[in-house]
């Protein structure tokens, strides 16, 4: 790439004086300070000559400022010492301080093998095994003419066994993370077109062998597939290939590659490192959206299938695609509320929405304070923010007061901006890489995006009733199955502040008692109109002659004081009296932190019987009990795993 | 060569070699500079290419005696195209 400085674009950025600024910084120990001009000088110029600079004086700083500290170790067949002060350059930006061990050229087998290798002594957090195609499998790359389909499938799966006994020997050895170079494809196959005509062409098998490598790499825990296939694809094989450095130093990769080389590397060291982003904080003009929504109207503002509104759909869909990994997004813009809201409610072209938000930030407060306000309501730390917005003005000032906010780089911060980069700024960037997904990370954005609804819905209603209603809580109630039981036993476990008894069962104990006739162990399940709960309550009671007792009755303190504790002990009363009983009993048990349950019996009618030093006892009488369930709450009652007939609320 | 490129090569080379670019001239070479060996050599290849867009043969990258040729040869490869 041809050097940007030389015609002056930034006037105000001189690599020589930032160079001296930062030797001068360090000499008077203003290290955090050297430290952010260090990595601006950095974002500037990302090229070979700065990292070498860049890694020179980490190496003053390292022991000075505060940096994540990460081991790598590299084993490879090819050259790879040149991209090694680009990766620990980049990992400085990220708040990285990276220390890397290169293994010897092509020793890559020995330094597996060798639990007392210098690989191991290294005592790695992540291991990258390098291994190029042809050196991986010569006879698939070089000879592949002459192979029968058998000998090329058989050579093909001595490639596999080969890795995987490298990776089975290096987990014996190591609980660091492996990262494997999958295979790339040969750009000129040895037959030609004829070659993609079959699954058993040159590039079938190569491409055979990394599906094997994925299948493998998923059967043991903290192994990673880099796609180094789809990683040359992306910035063409010619260009990304050097041959005379090849030949002449064992480097396959152009000196023009070398930082993506490195950059891909980051997409795995950022998650292990744990220096991830969980929110994105976007600006929402010119950001989100092309215009400004407070001037050219909501009908003004460009967002659509068409350029220029494509660009923001573009990054519309990044965002989409990383909340689905379990980042949250959340807006701060300075704007007019309702300019901001019905642009984001009402706009055609838009494809995020506020329910994707977890918070939202719309005012004319300066962005740092909002950021600060955005990390307390998500319970998440500063550093764990992300910031995206189209004026250099605000990334620098976000910048320089909150210096551990991730500002996503937008290129030449003096030209026209362009939109088309936003997409490709957040897709690139580390911070939003994940290694593995739980299921709760698919649906934290909802959570948190439905319980903002809910407690912003609350505040706009004259009366409690009237929110219940709003909130159209629909509450299945079933018996406890082999499906539920281990969620009912962990309820019962964790559940501390909405829980009568306060006592913990294991799977085992909660089996047993649902086995015995005269037990009830009921599960609830609440959702609605702004989402799924899921199975948030138990209720266990057994029957003793004439009296029901409650042995276990908690909620999950994510739907307290929404009146399905009212319709679930409605419903153990009313069964109760259904066979034939005449009393509903239960223990409150205090604890520390069980307040919220306290008045539970009392407010539903319960007369105290007795007390003692460890709880008081409460009794209903059955046969005088206006008890109810409330009748904005739509109950459903399953008899067994089949849902029996849906009753109306408040029923008979 | 002109004034330009040659501080442009210089300042690379104070980068790769770790030198401040004021003890770097046209006439720097493996010989007097410590930090000059062939790893460096291909580092400040790299980085000659990355900078200036260009790429260098085998038979140049033999031609890098010192920093004047570099930037000679910089020219001479950004005049003409191949």
């Amino acid at each position: 790439m041809a050097d940007s400085n030389s015609n002056s674009k930034r006037a105000e950025y001189d690599p020589a004086s930032l160079r001296a600024e930062v030797d001068r910084l360090i000499a008077h120990s203003a290290f955090d300070v050297a430290s952010r001009r260090l990595a601006e000088l950095w974002r500037r110029d990302p090229a070979s000559g700065t990292a070498s600079f860049v890694t020179s004086r980490l190496d003053e700083l390292r022991s000075k400022v505060a940096l994540t500290k990460v081991k790598l170790a590299i084993l490879r067949s090819f050259t790879v010492e040149p991209m090694v002060p680009l990766v620990r350059a980049e990992a400085f930006a990220y708040g990285i301080d990276l220390a890397v061990h290169v293994g010897d050229f092509n020793t890559y087998i020995q330094d597996i093998v060798d639990g007392q290798s210098s690989l191991y002594r290294f005592a790695p957090n992540a291991v990258i095994l390098a291994v190029r195609a042809d050196q991986a499998a010569p006879e698939l790359w070089r000879d592949f003419a002459d192979l029968t389909p058998e000998a090329a499938a058989q050579a093909a799966a001595r490639v596999v066994h080969s890795y995987e006994q490298w990776i089975a020997t290096f987990r014996k050895h190591s609980q660091s993370a492996l990262i494997i170079h999958s295979l790339e494809r040969p750009s000129s196959p040895s037959l030609g077109v004829l070659d993609s005509q079959s699954e058993t062409g040159q590039s079938g098998f190569i491409l055979q062998i990394n599906r094997e490598l994925q299948r493998i790499g998923a059967t043991f825990h903290g192994v990673y597939n880099l796609d180094y296939d789809a990683l040359v694809a992306r910035h063409g094989s010619e260009h990304w290939h050097d041959e005379r450095k090849w030949l002449t130093a064992r480097l396959p990769i152009a000196a023009s590659h070398l930082l993506d080389m490195a950059r891909e590397w980051m997409r795995f060291i950022v998650p292990l490192s744990g220096r991830t982003a969980k929110a994105l904080v976007v600006d929402l003009d010119n950001t989100l959206w092309g215009g400004v929504v407070g001037e050219d109207g909501v009908a003004g503002i460009q967002v659509g299938p068409e350029y220029p509104g494509a660009a923001y759909q573009a990054l519309q869909r990044a965002l989409l695609d990383i909340s689905r990994k379990g980042i949250l997004l959340a807006v701060c813009s300075k704007n007019n509320l309702d300019d901001a809201m019905e642009a984001l409610e009402k706009h055609p072209g838009m494809l995020v929405r506020a329910k994707h938000f977890a918070a939202l930030r719309i005012n004319w407060t300066d962005k740092s304070q909002n950021l600060r306000e955005i990390a307390e309501e998500l319970n998440i730390g500063i550093d764990a923010l992300a910031f995206l917005d189209d004026n250099p003005f605000e990334r620098e000032q976000v910048r320089a007061a909150l210096p551990e906010v991730t500002v996503i780089d937008l290129s030449h911060n003096d030209l026209p901006k362009n939109p088309l980069e936003y997409a490709t700024a957040i897709r690139d960037c580390a911070v939003f890489e994940r290694l593995t997904l739980s299921a709760e990370d698919q649906q934290r954005t909802e959570m948190y995006a439905a319980q903002k609804q809910r407690s912003g819905a609350e505040q706009s209603f004259q009366s409690k009733e009237d929110f219940f209603r709003f909130l159209e809580q629909e509450a299945e109630l079933e018996p406890m199955s082999s499906l539920t039981l281990a969620r009912v036993a962990q309820l019962t476990q964790k559940t501390n502040q909405f829980n009568l008894t306060t006592r913990r069962y294991t799977e085992p104990q909660i089996a047993e008692m649902a086995k015995q006739p005269e037990w009830q162990v009921l599960s609830i399940r609440v959702r609605d109109r702004f989402g799924d709960h899921g199975l948030v309550g138990v209720a266990i009671a057994h029957d003793q002659g004439e009296q029901c007792e409650v042995d276990t009755f908690l909620l999950s303190c994510r739907v307290i004081g929404r009146t399905v504790e009212t319709a679930l002990l409605a419903h153990l009363a009313e069964s109760a009296a259904q066979r034939g009983r005449k009393r509903l009993v239960g223990w409150f048990l205090p604890t520390k932190k069980n307040a919220p349950a306290r008045d539970f019996y009392q407010q539903h009618g319960f007369e105290r019987q007795e007390a003692n030093g460890s709880g008081s006892l409460w009794t209903l009488d059955l046969n005088s009990s206006t008890l109810r369930c409330p009748d904005w709450i739509k109950l459903k009652v399953s008899v067994g795993n089949s849902a029996a007939e849906t009753r109306p609320g408040g029923k008979n | 060569m002109t004034a330009s490129t040659l501080e442009r090569v210089r300042s690379v080379a104070s980068d790769i070699f770790g030198v401040p670019v004021d003890k770097i001239t046209a006439e720097s070479s493996p010989q007097t500079i410590d930090n000059w060996d062939s790893m460096q050599h291909l580092n400040l290849v790299l980085a000659i290419e990355e900078k200036f867009g260009v790429q260098l043969d085998p038979e140049d990258i033999e031609q890098m005696k010192n920093i004047g040729a570099v930037a000679t040869l910089v020219e001479k490869l950004q005049s003409t195209p191949r």
